[in-house]
Order: C-alpha cells, then structure tokens, then sequence
C-alpha cells in the first residue's frame, strides 16, 4: 500500500541549515548534509530544502549544496525558496534535486507552473501555499508570508493542479509555530478537492496531530522543522506510534 | 566494471550516476551504440514522456541496439515502460522486450487515490530471483509516475495502488524496475548491488 509520508524541511542560509538545531550526534548541527542523511537514517520519506538566502550571488551555493545532497542522500528531496525562472529550476534538477518548490513567482506568473510541468514533468514540480485566515476567508500570501493576495487558498490550489502542479506544499500561517497541530479543515477541504497530493505543514507539536493530519486532514504527507531538530519528536518513534494508530507508513 | 547509461534525454540520470558512484562503480552516460554494446551493464533510466523517448531512440538506432544487448540490462521507471509492447503515453509503440501493456491509471472513483501514484509504496508477490534476493524486511520503494505496466508473463514482483500493477520485471538478460532504486534507500541499493552482482554473459 502506498504509505503516508513524513518530511523533514531544513531551512538553508548560504549553504548551512540555519534555525536552532539540536543533534548531540552530528559534530557540525549546520552542516546541512550530515543532518539530511541523519534524517534518512531514522526513516524520513522525503527531505525539503528551503533556501532564505537572500542575495543572488550566494545561490550558487545552494547549487553546490543540492549536488552535495543528491551525491550522498538515498531519498528524493525538493528543493525551494526564491526560485522564479526555468533556468532557476534547470539548474537545481541538473545539480539533483528530484522536485523543486515554488511559491511568489507562481503567484506573480501562474503561466510559470504551465512551462515548468511542460519542461520538466509535473512530477517534479511542487507549488507551496502559504494560507492565513482572515476574517474567515483563506487567503494566499507571498514573499514568506509578507505579502497578502486576494487569491482563495482553495480556488488557487485548483488552478495549480489544472496548470500542471505535481503536488501542493500548503502551509497553515495561522497555525505555524504555534505546535497546536496542522490546520485540519483546510487541509481536508483542498486535498479530497484535488486530484494531485497535498503536503501539509504548520502547527506539528505532537505526534497525535500528525495522525490527525493523515486521517482527519486527508494529507499525504506532513511536512515539519522545528520539532524534529530540536528532538522533541524522533522520526523513528513518530512512525511506530502512527503504525500502531493504523496509518499506514514506511517502517 | 563498465557500465553504461543509455542517453536519451531522460531526467533523473544523474541520481543514478550519484547511486552506482555510492556502490563504488563509475558509470559513462553514452548514446553511442559501441559503449553500449561493449559495457558489463547497461542501464536505460529516465523520466519523461513515451513518444519522444521512443522517437529520440529510433532516430539514432537505439531501439535496435537495446533489442540485440546481450549483457544484463536494467530498464528504470519510463525505462521500464519503454520496453513493453504499447504505451497509452501519446499511443507509443515501444520496444516489446516485455508483453506488458502500459497504461495510464484511473483515478479511484473515490477520489482517495491519486494520480500521479507519489511515495513509498510495497513490493509483493516476489518471484525467485537473483535480482530480488536478500532483500531487507521493510520493502518499500519511492515511486513517481502516473502510468504503470500490466501484470503478465515476466512480472516478478507487484505493487497495489488502484489495482496490482507490474513492479519488477525480469526476461532473459532484461530486467526492470517502475520504481526509483536510486532514490529507494537501503532497498534500493540493495537493488541496484544484486545488479551488478548478476553474472556476465
């Protein structure tokens, strides 16, 4: 049976994980490589990268570190964050990664997600939405979340499945950071809406709000960072307590 | 050990360099029929599109060339695909190493299963066979595609997902996998190592 997957993202600055990061284990917790085969090790399905680099000329960096990754890790993994071009993306699926992300630039060009899915296949192609409530509306937003749009999370989703989005990264803004769990309702609402799979993210704190995410929320994949780095969840343990719940993962 | 990667505009190729390169083999990305034909193991790997896979193939006489290899050879997802009988990709005739059809999944009427079928999903009813032999407990492959071959003579091992469908196929000196073996962790490189460990002919 096809199995729910669970994603570890590291958020990358000039080539080093950046955020607190918590591993007795590795001699260097910002070496971005040793955390990602880490990971692999304890049985993450999938790995996402997300560069928050801000200047052009340090991207090549991440280049570098995606050829890095692709070398020695056994897992497919996406890589996003500032990727607006069709050479942006050649240059990353060269070096690589198996899927890249998109997000402002789609928004900004929704033609883009047509010539990227024409291009490269749509199965590399994931499109993150990052979806904040406001007065009970679910509204996209861009540029990390700065900026507002009047784009409907769920009518937006939509028109990246029909222009050739492989899958659907979607953060819950309201709910990230806050460890109260993933944001069921909207989740379930875009993924039974959707013929393509949805990766939720935002709000993971405990191992019971990743099964709600599976049963309750229809995900296919939950994606988390800080929990994961700083060991308050193992990936291991999260997988044998989901097994036990009857969600059906890699074990 | 040579071992060559049959060009043709495939993606993904490089995983599988970066794969055979952990195993401690190097391998050359040829079109040029003479590597192929002279290498230990030829893989055809890929992701892509059937119909311009196969006219890719023809125009520099590739199909004929994969159809006389007599080494062991590995086909890998659309590689697998392309050396079946018929593909409904654009209505491609493909290599017909394979009686298989390929055919592209229908979503369930549920909608619960979606296409393309995404992640790890298991490997069941295995055959005998050198290429699946000591395989860990756990044997969950990383699939990405949204047409799958039918099940038939030379089908060694299956994966549910909408239906049963064709995960490993073995005839003569062909074998191939739907799933990624360079992106499939210890299975996977178990995988690609029975490979290589197969005898030469």
């Amino acid at each position: 049976m096809l199995t729910k997957r669970i994603i570890p993202c590291l958020d990358i600055k000039d080539g080093r994980t950046v955020k607190g990061i918590n591993f007795v284990e590795l001699r260097d917790a910002g070496d971005p490589v040793a955390l990602a085969k880490l990971y692999s090790a304890q049985g993450a399905d999938e790995l996402v990268f997300l560069d928050i680099t801000a200047t052009v000329d340090k991207r090549k960096t991440l280049v570098d570190l995606v050829t890095q990754v692709a070398k020695e890790v056994r897992i497919p993994f996406t890589v996003g964050g500032g990727i607006a071009s069709l050479q942006d993306v050649y240059a990353l699926l060269a070096a690589g990664a198996d899927k890249i992300s998109i997000n402002s630039a789609a928004v900004k060009t929704p033609q883009l997600i047509d010539q990227l899915a024409k291009e490269f296949g749509s199965q590399c192609i994931v499109v993150a939405i990052d979806s904040r409530c406001s007065d009970g509306v679910d509204l996209v937003y861009t540029h990390g979340g700065r900026t507002g749009t009047s784009f409907q999370s769920k009518d937006w989703a939509k028109e990246l499945a029909d222009r050739g989005a492989g899958e659907i990264l979607l953060t819950s803004m309201d709910q990230d950071g806050t460890k109260e769990g993933f944001a069921l309702e909207l989740t379930a609402e875009i993924s039974s809406d959707l013929p393509i799979p949805v990766i939720a993210s935002g709000g993971a704190g405990s191992m019971i709000h990743f099964k709600e995410v599976f049963t309750t929320g229809k995900a296919d994949a939950a994606l988390a960072a800080s929990i994961f780095h700083f060991k308050e969840i193992g990936i291991s343990e999260l997988k044998m307590y989901l097994e036990e719940e009857g969600v059906v993962v890699r074990n | 050990m040579k071992i060559a990667l049959i060009k043709y505009n495939a993606g993904n190729v490089q995983s599988v360099l970066y794969a055979l390169a952990r195993l401690g083999v190097d391998a050359e990305l040829t079109d040029d029929p003479e590597k192929i034909c002279s290498a230990d193991r030829v893989i055809f790997p890929g992701q892509g599109e059937a119909s311009s896979a196969m006219a890719y193939l023809r125009e520099r006489n590739l199909d004929q060339v994969i159809r006389e290899v007599k080494q062991p050879f590995l086909g890998v997802c659309l590689g697998l695909q392309l050396l079946c009988t018929h593909s409904e990709e654009n209505d491609t005739t493909c290599l017909g190493i394979f009686p298989q059809l390929v055919k592209r999944f229908i979503p369930s009427a549920s909608g619960q299963e979606k296409v393309p079928h995404v992640g790890w999903n298991s490997l069941e009813n295995l055959v005998d066979n050198p290429l699946i032999k000591d395989l860990p407990d756990a044997k969950y492959m990383y699939y990405v595609h949204s047409y799958y071959a039918t099940l038939g003579e030379g089908t060694i091992a299956s994966t549910q997902y909408i239906h049963d469908f064709t995960a490993i196929l073995h005839r003569n000196n062909y074998w191939a996998i739907q799933a990624h073996p360079e992106k499939s962790s210890t299975l996977g490189e178990k995988l690609l190592e029975n490979f290589l460990a197969l005898p030469s002919t």
